[in-house]
């Protein structure tokens, strides 16, 4: 059966490293946050100016001068820091974080992604996507493999405007792990359980590379 | 001592006129200058280009000037939370210049700095690339992007003295300081105006020497766009 949301999120948290500074983006990567296993030690930081973001606050506790990139309420931590919005992208274009889990419309098979616009329809703007995926190291995207409409959201090249180009390492949908190969394709590494080889290939519309036997994803 | 403090929003931006180029601070709800914004309503100045991160919610921060046809061009990373905003962008009556969040906080800052222009890789590849120019450095390829500048910037802080001096509280920041840089004249409107010598020099975010103006506002809604709390 296809992954919900929480699958996607717990899956995308066992790529997480320890010691680690990670921007997770708005919706299925904000969730990633809830399933990193305790002896993993993460920072998380949000761009609007936050490093060590804390859990959602008690309703006392609720401070409209501490929110989230997603404009939610938050909490800071021990050992959290605040900053300017030019310093919290000096900490990503610098280089400095780790790791950005995003979503995305569409990706395609040489790892550009498009997330910030649909001629016509949608201009909401790219927000700090566009300087996330330009710096950062590991970019691991997390979306459902096709369009509420049913096409494939995995494509030899985007039709929709691009946010970066060859930026994509990894995706996690709700179907599949892939990574996205440096000279280019989606390699199936692992299927959601009970999802067959036959439905990743019919769900892919760009270049899959399947070699071997494809596992399940394992799950707690 | 230079003598910054003004009564009140209205007479700190009273000068303020048509046509004007202004930064505000904030992101989303979360430190924009609530008493200039109401102020810059009620003067009905017209015209408006706004350099501002997001632009408010319908019934609130930029939201309001939208609202009134005060704003003629607003440059942003992020809109998406404003649907007078979105009917004006597509009917043509609002025009509006999309940057990449980093790269607008680093015009900003480079506008204080004078700095005119710089390299970064955001949008590299993109239309946001289009007509600029690109260059490797290392093996990657950068845009060269411009200064931003403007007549007025308004920041909000938590606590300011009457010399200028401004600190910051949470998230609340933001783009403030860089703004607070970058304005030919800048206003900050603060929570609470203290006398010169109560605020620890170590504690300042931002020096006196950016601020022209500045007061102590009221009346602060600080409204909250997703009230998240524990999930019990």
């Amino acid at each position: 059966m296809p992954l919900d949301k929480i699958g996607i999120a717990k899956r995308i948290a066992q790529e997480v490293q320890d010691g680690t500074y990670i921007n997770l983006g708005i919706g299925i990567p904000t969730l990633v946050a809830n399933f990193i296993p305790e002896h993993i030690n993460v920072v998380l930081q949000s761009e609007n100016g936050l490093l060590g973001i804390g859990p959602f606050p008690e309703e006392e506790e609720v401070d409209a001068d501490l929110i989230n990139a997603g404009k939610q309420t938050v909490t800071t931590l021990p050992g959290s820091s605040l900053f300017s919005s030019a310093e919290s992208f000096a900490m990503i274009r610098g280089g400095h974080v780790d790791l950005t889990i995003l979503g995305a419309m569409e990706v395609s098979e040489n790892g550009d992604i498009a997330n910030w616009k649909i001629p016509g329809k949608m201009v909401k703007g790219m927000g700090g996507a566009m300087d996330l995926v330009a710096s950062a190291e590991n970019i691991i995207v997390a979306m459902q493999h096709r369009s509420r409409s049913g096409e494939s959201k995995l494509l030899k090249e985007c039709t929709l405007p691009i946010t970066g180009i060859r930026c994509v390492k990894k995706i996690v949908t709700d179907l599949a792990v892939l990574d996205v190969l440096p000279e280019g394709g989606f390699k199936l590494l692992e299927r959601a359980p009970g999802v067959s080889v036959e439905e990743i290939k019919e769900a892919t519309s760009g270049r899959l590379i399947i070699e071997g036997e494809i596992p399940e994803m394992k799950l707690n | 001592m230079i003598n910054k403090v003004v009564n009140n929003a209205d007479e700190a931006i009273a000068d303020i006129p048509d046509n004007a180029t202004l930064m505000l601070g904030g992101f989303g709800l979360c430190g924009i200058p609530e008493n200039c914004i109401a102020a810059l309503v009620k003067k009905g100045v017209k015209g408006l280009t706004c350099i501002s991160n997001n632009a408010g919610v319908d019934d609130f921060g930029i939201g309001l000037m939208l609202k009134t046809r005060q704003v003629k061009k607003m440059i942003s990373s992020y809109v998406g939370e404003n649907a007078e905003f979105e009917r004006q962008l597509l009917s043509g009556e609002l025009e509006v210049d999309l940057i990449p969040q980093g790269t607008l906080a680093e015009r900003i800052r480079a506008g204080g700095a004078g700095i005119p222009a710089f390299y970064t890789p955001a949008g590299f590849g993109t239309e946001v690339a289009e007509g600029k120019e690109v260059r490797e450095f290392n093996g990657k390829m950068y845009l060269l992007e411009s200064w931003l500048q403007a007549d007025f910037a308004i920041v909000k802080a938590w606590k300011g003295d009457k010399a200028g001096n401004l600190i910051f509280k949470g998230t609340a920041r933001n783009f403030n300081p860089m703004m607070a840089t970058a304005g030919k004249i800048t206003i900050a409107e603060v929570e609470e105006l203290v006398e010169v010598g109560e605020l620890d020099p170590n504690h300042i975010h931002t020096p006196g020497i950016f601020v022209q103006r500045i007061f102590q506002g009221v009346n602060y809604e600080k409204r909250i766009e997703q009230r998240t709390t524990k999930i019990k």
